[in-house]
């Protein structure tokens, strides 16, 4: 008895978090699935109808925007925020004396709740109060800066806030990597007499391809599940204009009582995330075994 | 390497051009990053007469504590008028059991799964490890409706189950590399003393794991604390987190809209974690770069 | 006297692959076995078999008289010591020897005396207090073999326990092992790649090679009599010289014939041997081909072969040449005269000679 119980103590501690993951994610995915098949709407029906609800999804003008918003914002957040990322790494590792306070300057916004940042940019975006009155009260009268309440600009108010609070993250992996490459093989460029800029370029940079990957993955991981941000900062307005998936799947869930269409956005949001996160992981765990 | 000292060394005068540029890049960015605390500080302290005719970027001409003392105590969330207070402490009381559960979990299995390798415990860390990148809009409908039939929908302790479940990923993560790197002869020469599971957990591994513990805890202290989908879907009036609370005060459209409250009180949601960001920062960027998956 | 660890028909297999093919080795009490072979062989997976730590697929371990196939290792009355030392690293020196009494539940005074005997027999009483991490691999090393000794186990394992050490702390740990052995009497089983550790520790060797036993006994037969290729080409070193030959009958004896590149062909007249097949591999270890002159006998017969190169060794002098299309090393005696390019007479000393058969590389005399 004791025997089989050694023997069978990690599986029994294991099995608790394996039912509970087995459930409420992969049993709760198939549950979403399932509803978005059906006529649901306030309340979950089981009659697989087919992809009615993803028809009326694409058909919908309103998702037709959350996506196209999703594109936008998913670009331009990603590249801003490693581009800016990439940028304050090189440059803080130039042996910079005061490096630790200005990395410690750069990250703060990532310990930040969403709800935060997006209610502090919404403040210095405020065209009555903000920037745009501070500035014209500088002089500068023609100067206007109302994207937040702008309809054709909103979603690039978003994005400046998203590089504003994750730039200094991808900075950090950055950093991390840059001081991970083998410290012989730079030595052996300087003995050579190739120039600092050409060591980033040719060796350095090339050698942080999985450095970049793992950024984009964080990024792009990010971007899809934007829901925070977007509710304080805009709310998904002015109108629909700054609406991205997440907000969709949330109007539709908790205040417009479509569940059909809440699960098939959902599952939309969730086929995203797997179309990159997947293959991703995939090599991950396959170069671990090997 | 002699070579490249005396090159940075030299204090020709295109270094030194170069140096100053430098500084000022950064030193502007520095400025970037830290204007909206910045501006949500001096707006905090300034009365709502002097923030319609003053500068945004002006300091406080008189300092007031009333736009904090209301945000703490008074600011409305709608109907209620009771400020931050009750949600800030709903916060506390769901965080510190929502991560201290999810620790202890992650721990435990990280360590079965390093360590004590069975047929398919790789499968159910894959199993896992996928389920930490899900998107959760596509478990909220079903959680919504699990949290009703086990009767704790709209409660705090049913906030706690939800960020329970859904950071297992993450703390099983953190621990399972953590203890992948300890030699399995350690176990061995464990057994052969005589200890069993749980003993070699308590007196060999759980001493080790201080740095990854406090990882952990800091991971998903912020996590949980910053958390708004699961807060605003699974709370109800009374019960709501503070992130909530926060754009529920914001966001009210009832009344004069008080900036100088709104930026009080998102510093007070913010202060918890900044306050661990600046004590730990080291074991937080640990988190986050570990986070960033290394499978 | 009954055997102290008696291993009958293991296999062990994970999955499909076979790890350990039908093991059968008996040790008696104050045996020191070593189970040496080239990374990969078993070898330290079967340590673990006996250890309790893998479990096996079939057959059956037994540790002094009692069966212990299925007895979890904590109560198979054994210690071990490990490669990497494996030293709980947040315990101290003291607290690492004596944890396993603390967890069986020995009391105070007793762990307390033991401890003490175990460091002043390993002379570690100074670090008693330091962590693991702030020992050097030698004392580390110590305190490892000290965890194992304070339990007084029937058995000791000792898994490659010198491998992480420099070169010359190595030969001295080895020689403070064997002196250990001599002492206490003690019974243990020895896992190692490195064939002069095998030799120079083992009462008894088991040569494993792809999970297969290639031979059980004394290091003498052994290095003397390989019972294979593969044995006679692993222990020893340099390696013994294996070289094709084709044999004839000759009255009594044997007539061994040796291709030389650019050369009449050597012909050797082993006296002793009756039979053999047409082709063999004849095996000649180093030390018994010598300068001619240098040594005599009447199974020793001299051969001209050129020199292909010196190689000064202190002590030693290995001649390299070129037969059966082979590199055939001899060791020769510092001074030799031997100069690459040019022609040296050997002798070759045929009473120690080995013949193997080409196609399954089993010993044939």
């Amino acid at each position: 008895m004791t025997e089989w119980l050694e023997r069978h103590i990690p599986k029994m501690v294991l099995a608790p978090s394996f039912i509970a993951i087995l459930v409420f994610v992969y049993g709760f995915i198939a549950w979403t699935g399932w509803v978005s098949l059906t006529r649901s709407k306030l309340l979950p029906k089981y009659d697989i109808v087919g992809l009615i609800q993803y028809e009326r999804l694409f058909d919908s003008p309103r998702w037709d925007t959350a996506l196209t918003n999703l594109w936008i914002f998913g670009g331009l957040f990603i590249t801003t925020a490693m581009v800016l990322g990439l940028m304050l790494a090189i440059l803080l590792d130039q042996k910079i004396r005061v490096e630790g306070a200005l990395r410690t300057i750069y990250l703060y916004p990532m310990a930040l709740s969403m709800i935060v940042t997006g209610t502090a940019w919404k403040w210095i975006m405020n065209p009555g109060l903000g920037l745009q009155k501070m500035v014209q009260d500088w002089g500068f009268e023609n100067f206007t800066f109302d994207w937040v309440i702008n309809p054709d600009r909103a979603i690039y108010a978003v994005v400046i806030a998203g590089v504003w609070q994750s730039s200094g993250f991808v900075m950090a992996l950055f950093l991390a990597g840059l001081r991970s490459v083998d410290g012989e093989i730079i030595k052996a460029a300087q003995v050579d007499g190739i120039p600092n800029w050409r060591i980033y370029t040719a060796i350095i940079i090339p050698s942080m391809a999985p450095v970049f990957l793992s950024a984009f993955i964080v990024l792009a991981h990010l971007a899809i599940k934007s829901f925070d941000l977007v509710i304080a900062l805009t709310g998904g307005g002015p109108g629909y204009a700054t609406d991205l998936p997440a907000t969709y799947m949330y109007a539709m869930a908790f205040s417009r009582g479509d569940i059909g269409q809440a699960a098939s956005s959902a599952m939309v949001m969730m086929a995203v995330v797997f179309a990159i996160i997947v293959p991703y992981l995939y090599s991950e765990l396959r170069a671990k075994h090997d | 390497m002699t070579d490249t000292a005396l090159h940075t060394n030299s204090r020709s005068p295109g270094v030194i051009v170069l140096r100053w540029g430098l500084f000022l890049i950064l030193g502007l960015f520095a400025l970037f990053y830290l204007m909206p605390l910045f501006v949500m500080l001096t707006t905090s302290l300034k009365s709502l007469e002097e923030i319609r005719t003053g500068s945004l970027v002006a300091l406080p001409r008189e300092v007031t504590f009333e736009a904090w003392r209301t945000a703490w105590s008074g600011a409305c969330t709608g109907i209620q008028c009771e400020g931050l207070r009750p949600y800030f402490w709903n916060s506390v009381i769901l965080a510190i059991p929502a991560v201290a559960i999810s620790t202890i979990l992650g721990a435990m299995n990280g360590y079965v799964i390093a360590q004590w390798k069975f047929k398919g415990a790789n499968f159910v860390f894959s199993l896992l490890l996928f389920g930490c990148f899900i998107p959760f809009q596509v478990v909220l409908l079903p959680m919504a409706r699990m949290l009703g039939l086990l009767g704790i929908a709209g409660t705090i302790p049913g906030l706690i189950f939800v960020h329970v479940i859904y950071g297992l990923g993450f703390t099983t993560l953190f621990f399972r590399n953590y203890y992948v790197t300890i030699p399995a002869e350690l176990v061995k020469a464990a057994k052969v003393d005589g200890a069993g599971f749980f003993r070699i957990f308590w007196s060999i591994f759980l001493p080790l794991s201080l740095p990854i513990i406090v990882v952990t805890i800091i991971w998903q202290f912020t996590q949980i604390w910053n958390d708004f989908l699961f807060g605003v879907s699974f709370s109800q009036a009374g019960t709501q987190p503070v992130t909530v609370a926060l754009n529920n005060i914001v966001n009210s459209t009832t009344g004069v809209k008080e900036y100088n409250v709104d930026m009080a009180a998102a510093i007070i949601a913010a202060l918890p974690t900044l306050l661990v960001y600046v004590v730990a920062g080291k074991y937080f960027i640990r988190g986050l770069t570990a986070g960033s998956v290394k499978g | 006297m009954a055997p102290i660890l008696d291993i009958k028909n293991l296999y062990k297999s994970y999955g499909t692959v076979e790890i350990l093919k039908d093991i059968n080795v008996a040790i008696e009490p104050g045996d020191f076995l070593v189970l040496v072979g080239p990374s990969g062989c078993g070898k330290s997976t079967l340590l673990n078999c006996i250890a309790g730590l893998e479990p096996i697929t079939s057959g059956s371990i037994a540790i002094g008289g009692k069966d212990m196939t299925h007895v979890s290792p904590k109560d198979r009355d054994i210690a071990m010591v490990f490669q990497s030392y494996a030293l709980y690293p947040t315990m101290s020196v003291a607290k690492n020897i004596t944890f396993g009494m603390k967890v069986r539940g020995v009391d105070q005074e007793t762990q307390d005396r033991k401890l003490k005997e175990v460091a002043h027999q390993l002379q570690i009483t100074d670090y008693l207090n330091r962590r693991p991490g702030q020992l050097s691999g030698g004392q580390r090393q110590r305190v490892a073999m000290g965890r194992a000794l304070v339990r007084d186990p029937k058995l000791f394992l000792f898994d490659e326990p010198l491998s992480n050490l420099d070169a010359k702390l190595r030969v001295e740990m080895r020689a403070e092992i064997k002196k250990l052995h001599h002492n206490l009497g003690a019974t243990m089983v020895y896992v190692t790649h490195d064939q002069i550790e095998a030799m120079t520790l083992a009462t008894k060797i088991v040569v494993l090679k792809g999970g297969i036993v290639q031979q059980i006994g004394s290091p003498s037969e052994i290095y003397n009599r390989p019972a294979n290729l593969f044995v006679a080409d692993f222990m020893g070193s340099p390696a013994m010289n294996l070289i094709p030959a084709k044999t004839k009958r000759n009255g009594t004896g044997m007539l061994i014939e040796i291709e030389r590149a650019g050369g009449e062909i050597i012909t050797l007249h082993d006296h002793h041997t009756e039979s053999l097949p047409e082709n063999v591999i004849i095996g000649v270890r180093p030390e018994d081909i010598a300068e001619a002159g240098f040594r005599a006998g009447e199974d020793v017969q001299e051969a001209e072969c050129l020199v292909d190169m010196v190689e000064h060794a202190g002590a030693d002098t290995y001649v390299v040449s070129h037969l059966g299309g082979r590199n055939v090393t001899a060791r020769l005696h510092a001074e030799t005269s031997a100069h690459p390019g040019e022609a040296l007479k050997l002798a070759f000393d045929l009473s120690k000679v080995s013949y193997f058969a080409p196609d399954t590389g089993e010993r044939l005399n």
